[in-house]
């Protein structure tokens, strides 16, 4: 089966704040006169330099070098081309990296008021993620409330390098609103930058800022499984957005043979890890970081163990890819519908609401 | 071919090798810190009785992270006296004759590098190279000694390597990964420097303390975290090494990853050479695509072992890996020690088997 012919879901495309300047509409007066007085420039983050190769394909870039900064462009070059049928917007703006949780809470609101304005009302077919204060597990419950309403949102978004790992019990709010509002957590590739991007300091340069997402996203299966997320959370869901895939496997082997030996230090973790995470973890292919070719593919997505996991992804408009090969080259045919259709909206039950 | 599986019952486990088995993580102990005494100036012998060590971190005793058996050790490897490790009588009648290991590695956890204050890691590392020699090697042919480095220092550590010039007992040098900075950072450049220029593997033990969290979001709390997260410190210090260029400058260098697995090097090499496709611009003094560097100059041990649920999966691993760079490792005495008649994949060939079992490390040590 063919992309174009399934009508795919992509859980990852990334409306961009063009400027800091599109958000004063969404703030109190307050906090407009904050930014100005403050001199305040923007939240932009350099997870994504803006004229990084990654950061923006060269043919989706406008004649100002910017990409995907507006409802129009994400049309054109990414729904209409590919035949999608959804596609979830992942907002990456720096509302993370605020050091005062007042004003990472306003910028959440600012962010996700600009969403419904300028990107989910002009698109039936765009979808969004509940971008919040993360500071503030209070703050950012209060934000989850806010937007559940609109069955538009359909997760809550988190970076992948935070301030403490995900799974600490002070995080459990979040999760519990989450879970009750059925809608899944997201987590992003993307730091905010309270510690070292590696175990061993700051690296010199940027590909290695960007290598060590995969790491992040380790840490952070490793504390959701160990804390008791998923036991505490029976129907909650984790997708990892953007995170590559082919860390995972080797991974669970490793976390699953220590269990076997230190389960007693964790002992509400009732079950082999691998197990947990095929059952609440989602992965977004792209990146796909695997070399071409059909047989080894094959055998990297066998080793998942699951054909439940894996949801199609263009990570719009990063340069992951040329021209249309979205899919891996090599990606099975037989697997097309699945990670395109079937597993993104068993992942994003919202979505099944209005199937156009 | 189907899944292998062990079968019902007892498996006889491999027999041994004539030629013996190289075991590339014993861990030897102090008996107490009084056998460090001859080897220490008197200033920095009151120096570790008045202020002790200091890592970076905040215990005085223990670790920050509590074991899950007292010194991470097995329980039946307990001498009548000191900690396990510290008898080589028992060593030899538990492990080196029992299992029919040929050579094995020492590698000194404590005392060794990275203590915050650089001078006294200088003179305990020199203590400790000493140390390994009298009352290891020099007793038991069968052992080979890491020179053991102050590794946040360069020039101390290359000094040090060069002071074990041409002494056969020493067959690598070695640091934990858990190091201040991303080992392709310059600072490190003379440890690569010296240890090139003596013909001698550079290798890597898991832990030690950066002084940074565990992982790049925070401090984790258990630890069975810290356990799974220390491949992350090696897959960050890799791409540090390949990105830096330091395999570029130092085309001799091996290095050796202890005790972090190694079913993770595929995945790491091929999300380096995605990145590095799109973005070598940032990197023009890396000419090659990074699976190649590492293909080259990146060696692993087995332990702890990865183990499937399928196990073909883990020999497709180290398939892509290659047969030539894996190296049985035991951990000798820790808890999660790997027994080498039972450890690797069942359904690996006599050849495969014996490449891991001895052959790869001693074309890597040239013994």
């Amino acid at each position: 089966m063919k992309l174009l012919d399934v009508s795919a879901i992509d859980c990852d495309v990334h409306p961009t704040v063009p400027d800091l300047a599109d958000l004063l509409p969404y703030m109190e007066p307050h906090w407009r006169d904050t930014i100005s007085d403050r001199g305040i420039e923007a939240f932009e983050s350099i997870s994504y330099p803006p004229n990084a190769p990654l950061s923006a394909r060269p043919d989706w870039r406008d004649e100002r070098g910017r990409a995907a900064q507006n409802v129009t462009s994400l049309a054109t070059q990414a729904l209409d081309r590919w035949n999608l049928r959804f596609a979830v917007g992942n907002c990456i703006y720096g509302v993370h990296m605020a050091f005062s949780e007042d004003l990472a809470a306003v910028l959440a609101r600012a962010v996700n008021d600009w969403l419904v304005r300028e990107w989910l009302d002009r698109e039936p077919r765009l979808r969004a993620s509940i971008v919040v204060p993360l500071q503030n597990p209070e703050l950012a419950v209060d934000e989850i409330r806010r937007r559940s309403e609109d069955r538009r949102f359909v997760q809550v978004l988190l970076p992948a390098m935070a301030e403490a790992p995900l799974g600490r019990r002070h995080f459990w709010p979040i999760y519990s609103a989450a879970e009750r509002a059925g809608l899944p957590i997201g987590i992003h590739a993307g730091s905010s930058y309270r510690h070292p991007v590696t175990p061993v300091g700051w690296p010199s340069h940027y590909v290695e800022d960007y290598a060590s997402q995969a790491q992040a996203f380790q840490g952070q299966l490793a504390s959701l499984v160990c804390e008791g997320v998923f036991t505490k959370f029976p129907n909650l869901k984790v997708v990892l957005i953007e995170s590559g895939v082919t860390w995972l496997t080797p991974f669970l082997w490793r976390l699953t043979k220590f269990w076997r030996g230190l389960r007693s230090e964790v002992p509400w973790v009732d079950r082999p890890p691998s197990e947990i995470v095929r059952e609440h973890v989602r992965m977004t292919i792209q990146p796909f970081d695997a070399p071409d070719g059909t047989e080894r593919l094959e055998r990297i997505i066998d080793h998942l163990q699951s054909d439940r996991m894996l949801l199609f992804s263009s990570d719009f408009p990063h340069w992951q890819f040329d021209g249309d090969e979205v899919l891996p080259n090599g990606f099975p045919e037989s697997l097309v519908g699945r990670i395109a259709v079937d597993n993104p909206l068993e992942t994003y039950p919202r979505m099944k609401e209005c199937m156009p | 071919m189907n899944d292998m599986t062990q079968g019902a019952g007892v498996r006889a486990g491999d027999a041994p090798v004539e030629a013996g088995i190289v075991d590339c993580d014993i861990h030897p102990a102090v008996k107490s810190w009084n056998d460090l005494r001859p080897y220490l100036s008197d200033r920095w012998w009151n120096y570790l009785q008045t202020y002790g060590l200091r890592a970076r971190h905040g215990f005085v005793r223990g670790t920050p992270y509590p074991k899950m058996s007292p010194l991470a050790t097995r329980r039946d490897a307990w001498p009548d006296e000191g900690q396990p490790g510290s008898d080589l009588e028992l060593m030899r009648r538990q492990h080196l004759d029992a299992l029919g290991i040929g050579m094995g590695i020492l590698n000194p956890l404590s005392p060794t590098g990275g203590d915050q204050n650089v001078a006294f890691s200088a003179a305990l590392c020199t203590a400790t190279n000493e140390w390994q020699l009298e009352a290891w090697t020099r007793q038991e042919p069968r052992l080979k000694a890491s020179v053991v480095i102050p590794y946040e220092d360069g020039e101390a550590s290359k000094a040090e390597i060069r002071r074990r010039a041409g002494v056969a007992d020493f067959v690598q040098v070695l640091l934990l990964s858990r190091t201040s900075e991303p080992l392709g950072k310059r600072r490190y450049w003379p440890i690569y420097e010296a240890a090139t220029e003596q013909g001698l593997p550079v290798a890597v033990h898991v832990f030690g303390y950066s002084g940074y969290p565990m992982t790049n979001s925070g401090w984790p709390s258990f630890y069975i975290e810290e356990g799974a997260a220390h491949p992350a410190s090696c897959q960050a210090s890799i791409a540090s090494l390949v990105f830096e260029g330091v395999f570029e400058r130092y085309p001799a260098m091996k290095l050796l990853v202890i005790e972090a697995g190694f079913a993770w090097l595929p995945a790491l090499a091929w999300r380096l050479d995605k990145i590095w496709h799109r973005m070598r611009d940032e990197v023009p003094h890396v000419r090659r695509p990074p699976s190649e560097y590492i293909r080259e100059h990146v060696w692993l041990t087995t332990q702890p072992m990865e183990e499937a649920t399928r196990p073909r999966q883990v020999l497709d691993v180290m398939d892509w890996i290659g047969w030539d760079r894996l190296l049985f490792a035991s951990d000798y005495p820790h808890w999660d020690f790997d027994d080498p008649r039972f450890s690797l994949p069942p359904a690996l060939s006599t050849e495969q088997k014996n490449a891991v079992r001895f052959g790869n490390a001693r074309a890597l040590y040239g013994g």
